[in-house]
């Protein structure tokens, strides 16, 4: 396809436009991700996540600027919500990206969940596929940050940020155990307030109680994202951490993992939406909810009684 | 799970944008938050954007449209630098608009380079939300 031609070659406009037609799940989008998946796997992903206002936004400007000061590539995706009632989305990280906004070596698109629950979209996988595939060495998300829906993160990213801030000392027991899990390196941002130092230590006490089953302990970096302090450390941390992925081998062993979780999931997609729509024709199936709510018959058994009739039926 | 149906539609994707020294923002903000509430999705970038910066975002993001808010009195110098940095990048076919502080004299001279129309202060999100919604369904 052209547009995949023009956007291997490097063009930031198909780029943008391959991007929005596999968000908008157009016409063709699967085999342009059949297109494009063979030039993917290069790009090392970094996942960037934590409660709002911890100052993501700000830190991921600065990661990536240092990245490109290196000679790096970086693709940027920075994920907001969208309004569970009108479906819209105010997509305000690029505003604090003003270090790479107009870096040649960085490309920035903005994405909303569209609904979706974790917080990440089949769209975020794709777009950053489409990045890897345009030749960028590296692509950050920077995620929602909303408690336990941050684990989704680790379903994409190689090596996964969590990002804090002083203030949750106190809070940090309640913390979602979710969250402690899928990091791979905790930073305490806005370090220069007041409890930076509580907050970093209780961090490191809680993975101290978890006791990791491999060999890599997650550091905590203390930061000032605003100022640039903390960031040499934090891209030091990040080169180490890679540097245990690959050599350890588990790099390989958990995008073997990604990729299982991934076939499961669309494979899952594409039944729930079969099943949704047959058991819609399904000719008794108002009968038998009016039997139900009258109490002639129980939902469990009319669900099993359904499901071996469209599995029979080989409708699936 | 109603919250299914909306997971992947296509949506309008928006840019307000703030070139130029404006000091303030509170008008942007008010359109930002009412486009979203009519289900688009908006890319606000903050204040003091200079012209690369509107027009990398414009092609990263490729949005539907472009909303220009002004308030310094500067449109005649950055509108146009804005409308030509487009057509090189080969951006020729979303719709700009321009608000803010803008003179009735001025307006026949922007709409000539580009921009679809202009909204003066006064003027409801409603009718901006209403003119996007109308006149992208077109381009289509």
């Amino acid at each position: 396809m052209e547009l995949v031609e023009q956007a291997l070659k490097g063009s930031s406009r198909a780029i943008a436009k391959l991007i929005t037609l596999v968000e908008n799940r157009g016409e063709g989008a699967d085999e342009v991700m059949g297109e494009i998946y063979p030039h993917t796997g290069r790009a090392y992903i970094i996942g960037v996540t934590g409660p709002p206002g911890s100052g993501k936004s700000t830190l991921v400007d600065k990661i990536t600027l240092k990245l490109i000061q290196q000679d790096f590539t970086a693709g940027i995706i920075a994920i907001d919500p969208s309004s569970p009632f009108t479906g819209g989305a105010v997509l305000g990280d690029r505003l604090r990206m003003k270090n790479v906004d107009t870096q040649e070596k960085v490309f920035i698109r903005s994405l909303s969940t569209r609904g979706s629950i974790g917080g990440l979209s089949r769209a975020t996988c794709n777009t950053a596929r489409i990045l890897d595939a345009c030749g960028k060495d590296f692509i950050v998300i920077e995620t929602v940050g909303v408690g336990q829906d941050e684990v989704e993160i680790v379903s994409i990213a190689d090596t996964s940020i969590v990002v804090l801030m002083p203030g949750t000392g106190d809070e940090i027991q309640t913390i979602k155990a979710g969250v402690m899990e899928i990091g791979d390196i905790f930073v305490v941002n806005k370090s220069d307030r007041e409890g930076a130092d509580r907050t970093a230590q209780m961090v490191r006490m809680m993975l101290d109680l978890k006791q990791s089953q491999n060999n890599w302990v997650p550091p905590v970096v203390k930061t000032v994202a605003t100022e640039d302090a903390g960031t040499v450390d934090l891209i030091e941390k990040l080169h180490s951490h890679r540097e245990y992925l690959s050599q350890s081998g588990k790099f390989l062993e958990r995008r073997k993992e990604r990729v299982k979780t991934e076939i499961r999931k669309m494979v899952e997609e594409k039944i729930r939406a079969q099943v949704k729509s047959l058991i819609n024709d399904y000719r008794s199936f108002n009968a038998m909810v009016e039997e139900v709510v009258s109490r002639k018959k129980d939902p469990y058994a009319c669900a099993r009684e359904l499901t071996k009739s469209l599995l029979k039926k080989q409708l699936l | 799970m109603e919250v299914e149906l909306m997971a992947e539609e296509k949506r309008i994707r928006v840019l307000v944008a703030k070139p130029g020294l404006d000091g303030h923002d509170r008008g942007a903000k008010v359109i930002v938050r009412a486009l979203r509430d009519a289900g688009m999705e908006v890319i606000y970038t903050g204040l003091r954007q200079t012209p690369e910066q509107i027009i990398n975002a414009v092609v990263q993001e490729d949005v539907n449209a472009l909303l220009l808010s002004i308030l310094s009195g500067a449109h005649n110098y950055i509108f146009p630098r804005i409308m030509e940095g487009l057509k090189e990048k080969g951006v020729t076919d979303i719709l700009v608009l321009g608000g803010g502080v803008i003179p009735n004299e001025d307006i026949p001279g922007l709409k000539a380079i580009g921009i679809a129309e202009i909204f003066g202060p006064g003027t409801t999100t409603q009718a901006i939300i209403e003119y996007i919604q109308g006149n992208l369904s077109k381009r289509v």
